[in-house]
């Protein structure tokens, strides 16, 4: 089976008046099909930029990607979105049904989906509620329900958690990774916290500072399914812990300077 | 309760006497918004019957009250109002609608904002009673000149809060839409509409304001019905009376107005 997604040489390059900003450099990755895939880099490196490119929501300035579908009538990706990505003046139901209402699918199939989405996510009793009702973890869920429930090719977050205080960040990510072993979908997740990369991914790919490049690729062959408690008791994440904080730290010092 | 010498309180009880402390407080200060217009009232009908306002400009407000019921009874008020409100409704609609229409295509086109806000910003400032001579003199001092007044005031802020409504949705809300393959007339219903309606809907009551100071100033200086001619004939024939009965019409109306607006508001912004 080929790839899920392949990028060759992307580049990105802003142009201001000021002159221009190479946000992505030649980046190259492959990502296979149901695996979950965290991008790791200080603040501004271009994960999002990358993301967005992938998201089309952005146009690449060289190179090319290719997510490789394997039903046509799918969409090809669906994104989380940071805090305040889910729309205040629909229900909770409406927007966990948005995706699929855009894309026309049968009303059956956008309730069945729905439903069954918002029962994984815990917000069947909340169906009706308006986004403004709800908690911040709360909206994360929804937003993470609207994903899955678009049934993509793969699915991209762009920093889903980073808003929400930290008891419920463990708890979402438990939760996230549960729906993911359930629908084997293929996931590229952006995060600035290694320790979030180490209890989800399969693979972490560090990136530099301006110009954004992958310096550095780590495997976590942890078992699934994960619990918080253990990543964190063990001593052998704790080195990778270590090990990526040291690729990174350099980066993280030239992109404040 | 006394425990090693200290008094010991219920924290609920402390809490809840507290509570009600608070709710007598929050009735208290409910009773003033009705106590303020009474006392007004109350002062006023004292200072004019006292003669310490002059009775001929400031009639008490129980001779003000009695005037209205003679106007009520004679039919003249149904008459003047009647004929106003049309006016007013004919003209708000005239105004509000293209407002709405040409605030979203500028929100929403952005060679179209391009062309055509410089003319909005220009013709903006004019006020539309400056240009009532004119509009006499081409339709006429009967209902479609007012309505025509009243477009051109309720239009502009209508236009210029569509367009900022639709200026203001957060860019996340356009990358969702995108990302989720929305056509273009997903995008307006789905997104761009409602993302708009709050700002948009402040506009509306804007302009239901503007309606009603437009309806009597357009009614003083050329027409032969209506509040606006109520009061400018009491004025002009020294019947204050008669001219304040006309007075708190357009007080009475525009708060009538501004209430239902609020409660469509409600109906519209369910999110909120």
């Amino acid at each position: 089976m080929p790839p899920k997604i392949e990028i060759n040489d992307l580049t990105k390059v802003f142009v201001k008046k000021t002159g221009s900003v190479t946000a992505l450099q030649n980046i190259s990755m492959t990502i296979e099909d149901g695996e979950f895939v965290c991008l790791v880099g200080p603040s501004g490196c271009g994960k999002t930029t990358l993301l967005r490119i992938l998201a089309g929501l952005e146009k690449h300035s060289a190179g090319n990607f290719k997510i490789n579908a394997e039903q046509s009538k799918r969409p090809l990706q669906s994104m989380v979105f940071q805090e305040k990505g889910i729309l205040p003046w629909m229900t909770v139901e409406d927007n966990v049904a948005f995706g699929l209402a855009m894309r026309k699918a049968p009303k059956d199939i956008i309730a069945k989906q729905t439903a069954y989405y918002l029962e994984k996510t815990g917000l069947t009793q909340f169906a009706s509620l308006y986004p403004s009702e709800l908690s911040g973890g709360m909206k994360q869920r929804v937003s993470i329900a609207r994903a899955f429930a678009n049934d993509p090719e793969i699915l991209l977050m762009d920093e889903p958690f980073a808003a929400l205080d930290e008891q419920n960040k463990f708890i979402l990510q438990e939760e996230l990774l549960s729906i993911w072993a359930e629908t084997k979908k293929t996931v590229l997740f952006i995060t600035h916290s290694i320790d979030e990369a180490l209890m989800l991914s399969d693979r972490i790919l560090l990136m530099s500072a301006q110009p954004g490049q992958i310096i550095q690729e780590v495997r976590i062959d942890r078992p699934r399914p994960r619990k918080i408690e253990e990543i964190r008791k063990d001593p052998e994440l704790a080195a990778q812990f270590v090990d990526i904080w040291q690729h990174l730290q350099k980066e993280v010092q030239k992109s404040r300077t | 309760m006394t425990q090693s010498g200290k008094i010991v309180q219920d924290p609920v009880r402390v809490e809840r006497a507290e509570w009600k402390r608070q709710q007598t407080k929050a009735r208290l200060q409910q009773l003033l918004t009705i106590v303020s217009p009474v006392l007004l009232l109350v002062l006023w009908e004292v200072l004019s019957r006292t003669g310490v306002m002059d009775i001929r400009f400031f009639p008490p407000p129980t001779a003000i009250l009695q005037t209205f019921w003679e106007l009520l009874v004679s039919g003249a008020i149904a008459e003047h109002v009647g004929v106003s409100l049309y006016r007013i409704a004919l003209g708000f609609l005239a105004g509000v609608i293209p407002g709405i229409i040409i605030g979203l295509m500028m929100g929403l086109f952005t060679p179209i904002r391009h062309f055509v806000s410089p003319l909005v910003m220009a013709l903006m400032p004019i006020p539309t009673l400056a240009l009532l001579p004119i509009i006499i003199i081409l339709f006429g001092i009967g209902d479609l000149s007012k309505v025509i007044t009243i477009a051109g005031s309720v239009f502009f802020p209508v236009v210029i809060n569509t367009a900022a409504g639709v200026l203001n949705i957060d860019k996340i809300y356009l990358d969702v839409a995108n990302n989720y393959g929305a056509s273009k007339s997903q995008f307006f219903f789905k997104i761009a509409l409602p993302g708009a309606l709050p700002v948009m809907l402040e506009g509306i009551q804007m302009g239901q304001a503007i309606a009603l100071l437009t309806i009597v100033a357009a009614e003083m200086m050329g027409a032969t019905s209506g509040i606006g001619y109520l009061i400018w004939t009491s004025y002009k024939a020294f019947l204050l009376q008669n001219m304040f009965v006309g007075l708190i019409m357009i007080s009475f109306f525009g708060y009538l107005f501004s209430l239902l607006l609020r409660g469509l508001q409600k109906k519209l912004l369910p999110w909120r």
